[in-house]
């Protein structure tokens, strides 16, 4: 039996912990609301950047002369699994989820006799993955001197996977991250984004009126390298806002459960102190009877 | 025909500009062209240079690199991979822009080292012309 100083002292430190992860709540509750503003900001640019390249990709897709990044360089030989994590832990299974889904992939690709590559954005994805994968790693892009993700950012990311494109390292990139849902569901996800595929436009009919200047295949040389981009800051911002979320659920558990914890040793201090104080009324009386 | 059309100017962060307006005059890659109410659709890419909106309350600048403009008879929608108001283009955000595109025609691959130098100087001209 721990004795009453004991559980005074666990009692503060559990209430010191939970008043920090109470502040890391709301730290990340507020980062989130920011984060999620970026992220709505910045959906219009890539709705319309894909509306556009997925009418332009239908109508040169078909062609000989269509561009690699949209065509493929007519293997899948050799991929790029570009997984891209928080910097920070104590958030959940975020990264976890991340790096599992990776690892799946990574798995799959090995089992059927492919390459694999893996580009590792953020310093948790790298840890995790590390251990199994380390041999496959080609790159590490450091995020954590990052105090704002603009496009730039992004930019320099997709230079990167673009240079290693042209440089003929891989057949088909893919990026990982996790798609922000909710507050309580980030769903790790996976999307394929060199060569480009594009979702089946719906009723995107009118998009062969337009006149292209200078011509399409060039404006789609121009675009593409673009959309690269583009997927990677909408991917960066959604990995951020989930990032956030699932730090605010984990840390809104964690305080709970500090709570929690605090209430049971509260009881037991105060069964120990009256425990304490019966036993010394005990001996008093017994004393005063005993004369 | 409409007086007006709906005239968009999206950056990948955020959205720059919004409204109904009159005649946007676009730097547009093979050049510079003008879109009012009733233009045939259009798509084309963008050169660095300076975006004209004239609206009914006044004219408004902005300063693009790179992207596209999307022209239909009741809209204009401009994607800018960078983009500004024209007053918050100063001497300092033109420099690295300048330098950037600089380092991209020393990297870049033989065949685009054309494009890379077009841009190169078409961002030097903006600066010319606004006399930074």
């Amino acid at each position: 039996m721990p004795s009453l100083k004991d559980l005074k002292n666990r009692i503060a430190s559990v209430k010191n912990t939970r008043k920090i992860t109470k502040a890391m709540q709301m730290v990340a509750a507020a980062k989130l609301r920011r984060a999620q503003e970026a992220a709505e900001h910045a959906r219009p640019y890539a709705e319309r950047m894909n509306a556009v390249m997925t009418s332009l990709a239908a109508s040169v897709g078909g062609s000989a002369s269509a561009p690699r990044l949209l065509a493929g360089t007519g293997s899948d030989q050799t991929h790029l699994l570009v997984v891209m994590t928080g910097e920070r832990g104590l958030c959940g299974g975020f990264n976890a989820n991340i790096a599992k889904l990776a690892r799946h992939r990574a798995d799959e690709l090995l089992a059927a006799g492919k390459t694999v590559k893996i580009l590792t954005v953020g310093k948790k994805g790298r840890d995790a993955l590390r251990r199994d994968y380390g041999q496959y790693f080609v790159g590490h892009v450091d995020l954590s001197e990052v105090k704002k993700l603009t496009y730039l950012t992004a930019r320099g990311i997709g230079r990167d996977i673009l240079a290693r494109f042209d440089a003929g390292e891989f057949d088909v990139a893919t990026i990982f991250y996790s798609v922000f849902e909710s507050v309580i569901s980030q769903v790790p996800t996976a999307k394929q984004v060199i060569p480009a595929q594009f979702e089946e436009s719906e009723g995107h009919g009118s998009s062969a009126l337009f006149d292209y200047e200078p011509s399409e295949e060039a404006i789609l040389h121009d675009l593409l390298p673009r959309g690269v981009s583009t997927a990677i800051f909408s991917a960066l911002l959604e990995n951020n806002a989930s990032f956030n979320g699932a730090q605010m659920s984990a840390m809104d558990n964690a305080t709970r459960n500090a709570g929690d914890m605090i209430d049971k040793l509260t009881i037991e201090y105060n069964r120990s102190r009256q425990a304490a104080i019966t036993k010394e009324l005990i001996e008093i009386i017994s004393g005063a009877e005993a004369l | 025909m409409a007086d007006t059309m709906q005239f968009d100017l999206v950056a990948p962060e955020r959205k720059l500009a919004s409204a109904p307006v009159t005649e946007v005059r676009i730097p547009g890659a093979d050049g510079d062209l003008s879109a009012m109410p009733g233009h045939a659709p259009l798509i084309t890419t963008l050169r660095p240079g300076i975006l004209t909106v004239v609206s009914a309350a006044g004219t408004a600048e902005y300063a693009v690199t790179g992207g596209f403009a999307e022209i239909t008879p009741e809209s204009v929608i401009v994607l800018a991979e960078r983009g500004m108001p024209k007053a918050e283009l100063t001497p300092d955000v033109h420099a690295e822009m300048v330098a950037e595109a600089r380092k991209a025609v020393e990297e870049a691959a033989p065949s685009l080292v054309d494009a890379a130098m077009k841009v190169l100087a078409d961002m030097e001209a903006l600066g010319t012309h606004m006399t930074l």
